[in-house]
């Protein structure tokens, strides 16, 4: 694919255009506020103290048994819609998968419903780009949603070059008694019609279907590593290694370039973009994070082009800890804004941290998600572990994120009690309402029992991807190939 | 990076390291453990020439370890290279084992030259022949053997040294086309761990170290084309080919 050509003409000055009446809806009223809490989410996590722990509890396991993973169904992306009645997960294979959430007689169940398959598509294919020589992986690396505006669900997904608009919409009804057609499709002579008649609508078993309804290609030369759609519901941004395009969704001939830190000798070149995202509230605001460590926030009506930033975030370095190493690891894999917009959180290697969007010069918070690693980042770095990116995610009222680590350990900060928790995803936790036991990575010295010694950690089962309910307290967490769903304990 | 002086941060699983007295477990000297980190490094960036176009940001991270050690080893002045006259190229298995690195190890300084003797390839586009007395010449020190040594490097050199090497990194992110993946790939993928022995490599050290992380590293199934680390037994001439599309003229 040739790279569009940079056009810089100025953001649209009304970024309202007409919607079709198809799409017209009242997605306005089902935007979601950062202010309104569901009740059961303040609860504290566990080992607080009292009744109003959280007890998280495998619910179901998805994906193949199997030890041996095949390549294609490694998980590289999960996302819950806005009401988390729909789970997404994205592969190396180019699929997308959804779940849908049962919708059960809450009164009376013990646990809330359980995630069943809902749609399965091919979203990306590989491709050769011809002028390079060079094959373009379909491995899916992000899926937003889009919020519900009707009956139909739209989702974006992305490999590292092209954005897709997937419509999935449901089909329970079928129009059957055409004038014109037999039932099988087929034409009628036209001298046989000798009356005339109106289909109707008669019921079916229910069809999901997934179509593409828009693709924004060629507008990154790079690979693209993050999309994010504007509390506008009209716009979204696209993010590669070096620019950062903002897109209409209705257009996908045209994408303004706002952020472009591709020097003019690639030989300067010393930092990339790593993740971007818009503000959940201000329109004209977003933030992208580098492989320096550092966060830029930028406001799209200061200039078309935002490569000045409107506020940097950087922590400064602790000299005690200065090694060879201390760049790589201070790389941002993952940058979130809290639902509320007030605060966002970043994610290097070794640690979490929270950051109030008014204050610059350093973290408010700062987790440390495995610091035993800290040791070992020699060799982290000859097996390219230390290159890997783990994301991270808020719960529904910001006061718990959680972060994946190795040896299929996940690990939660309740930001209010300051306690945190590791926990595992695995097979042998498998009956519903099991309670997962905390676990105890031992750094040094003696190893008590039930803890695990760093190395004896599998470094080949990293938890990269996890997602938290917007609502509720479920939580997907991916491991290589299979997707773990937790809740926590009702009652 | 660190001024003369200040203390630096050691390398993994290490003790203090104040000087070995007997008995007490010593760390790998700092120079080695820089050289080796800095072949490993380079190893990484060859790598990249995949199928698929390898990823930016490891490749600019990588890269930016690189120049930090290269920086530090101009100002410690270890940023030079002893030219063998028609001495050839160095065999692989020279370069030292990321055991040094990772692990602690005693006695390290028994029968091994000094790493200022180390051989660092300051560009692909240099004609050097590394020194053979030498313990860690880089896997890059495998120049096309048809072009005759030069003369001895001395730190003059090194800014233009440093030049053409920042030449060669750059190409590296230029050139991201795969010209020849196959033979990369099959240069390093087999790691004969056999080579983890190091009695080729540093004669008179004890093997009775504790195990560290590298131990546990060996056990790992390597994940998507696996860096083999710096320890690989490789065609030459495979390398020179490399070598020969890393220089691109």
């Amino acid at each position: 694919p040739q790279p569009l050509p940079n056009r810089c003409h100025p953001p649209p000055s009304s970024l309202s255009t007409p919607l079709s009446p198809g799409e017209r809806g009242e997605f306005r009223k089902q935007r979601p506020r950062g202010t309104q809490q569901a009740h059961h989410l303040q609860r504290n996590m566990a080992g607080a103290g009292g009744g109003n722990d959280i007890q998280w509890c495998f619910s179901q396991v998805k994906g193949a048994v199997d030890d041996d993973v095949a390549e294609a169904d490694i998980i590289s992306t999960v996302e819950f819609n806005h009401s988390g009645e729909l789970l997404a997960t994205g592969d190396k294979g180019g699929r997308v998968v959804i779940f849908q959430q049962e919708q059960e007689n809450k009164i009376q169940s013990h646990s809330r419903g359980e995630y069943n398959v809902y749609s399965t598509f091919q979203s990306h294919e590989p491709e050769f780009d011809y002028l390079k020589s060079l094959e373009i992986e379909e491995k899916i690396n992000k899926i937003r949603w889009l919020p519900q505006k009707n009956a139909a669900q739209f989702l974006l997904s992305t490999n590292d070059k092209t954005i897709k608009l997937w419509k999935i919409s449901e089909r329970d009804k079928r129009p059957e008694g055409y004038n014109l057609k037999e039932e099988d499709g087929r034409y009628r002579d036209p001298t046989t019609v000798t009356t005339l008649r109106v289909p109707v609508f008669r019921p079916m078993d229910l069809m999901v279907e997934a179509s593409p309804r828009r693709i924004f290609a060629n507008a990154h030369t790079y690979h693209i590593n993050s999309i994010s759609i504007n509390s506008d519901y009209e716009t979204y941004l696209s993010a590669d290694d070096l620019r950062i395009n903002l897109w209409h969704l209705e257009i996908t001939d045209r994408s303004f370039n706002i952020v472009d830190i591709k020097p003019a000798n690639m030989e300067e070149l010393t930092e990339v973009i790593t993740a971007a995202e818009f503000h959940p509230n201000s329109c004209n605001t977003f933030v992208y994070s580098s492989s320096k460590g550092t966060i830029r926030l930028c406001d799209m009506r200061a200039s078309a082009l935002c490569d000045r930033h409107s506020k940097l975030f950087e922590e400064p370095e602790d000299p005690s800890n200065r090694s060879f190493f201390s760049e790589i690891i201070s790389s941002i894999s993952d940058v979130k804004f809290s639902h509320s917009g007030r605060y966002m959180m970043t994610r290097d290697y070794l640690s979490v941290k929270i950051w109030d969007l008014n204050m610059e010069n350093r973290p408010v918070e700062t987790y440390q998600v495995h610091e035993y690693l800290r040791s070992k980042l020699c060799s982290l770095y000859e097996n390219d572990c230390i290159f890997d990116k783990f994301e991270c995610c808020w719960n529904g009222s910001d006061s718990v994120v959680m972060t994946g680590s190795y040896n299929n350990f996940f690990r939660m900060f309740d930001r209010n009690t300051k306690r945190d928790i590791t926990l595992e995803a695995s097979r042998e936790n498998n009956k519903p309402r099991t309670i997962l036991k905390p676990r105890k990575v031992c750094a040094s010295g003696k190893r008590k029992k039930d803890e695990i010694s760093v190395d004896s950690l599998d470094f080949n089962k990293k938890i990269l991807h996890t997602a938290w309910h917007p609502k509720e307290n479920i939580i997907a967490v991916a491991t290589t190939n299979n997707l773990y769903i937790f809740q926590d304990k009702v009652n | 990076m660190f001024g003369r002086g200040l203390k630096r941060k050691c390398f993994d699983n290490e003790e203090e390291a104040d000087g070995p007295p007997a008995g007490v477990r010593a760390v790998a000297p700092y120079d080695l453990q820089r050289q080796s980190l800095l072949d490993m490094s380079l190893v990484k960036l060859q790598l990249c020439h995949m199928l698929v176009e390898p990823n930016l940001c490891r490749s600019v991270l990588i890269a930016n370890t690189v120049r930090q050690i290269q920086e530090e080893m101009t100002q410690d002045g270890a940023w030079r290279m002893v030219a063998p006259q028609g001495a050839g190229l160095a065999p692989l298995d020279r370069l030292v084992s990321t055991d040094i690195l990772c692990r602690s190890a005693q006695e390290q300084e028994h029968g091994k030259p000094g790493p200022e003797d180390s051989t660092f390839p300051k560009g692909f586009k240099e004609d050097q022949a590394p020194d053979l007395t030498c313990d860690a010449p880089a896997v890059t020190a495998a120049q096309a053997p048809e072009h005759p040594p030069s003369s001895v490097w001395d730190l003059d050199s090194s800014r233009e040294n440093r030049g053409s090497f920042q030449k060669s990194l750059d190409q590296i992110f230029e050139t991201l086309e795969s010209k020849n993946p196959s033979s990369v790939e099959d240069l390093f993928s087999d790691v004969d761990s056999s080579y983890y022995d190091l009695d080729t490599v540093l004669t008179g050290m004890m093997g009775s170290s504790r195990a560290g992380p590298c131990d546990t590293l060996e056990g790992f199934t390597p994940l998507a084309p696996a860096p083999p680390g710096p320890g690989c037994k490789a065609d030459l001439g495979e390398l020179d080919h490399i070598v020969e599309i890393l220089v691109e003229t």
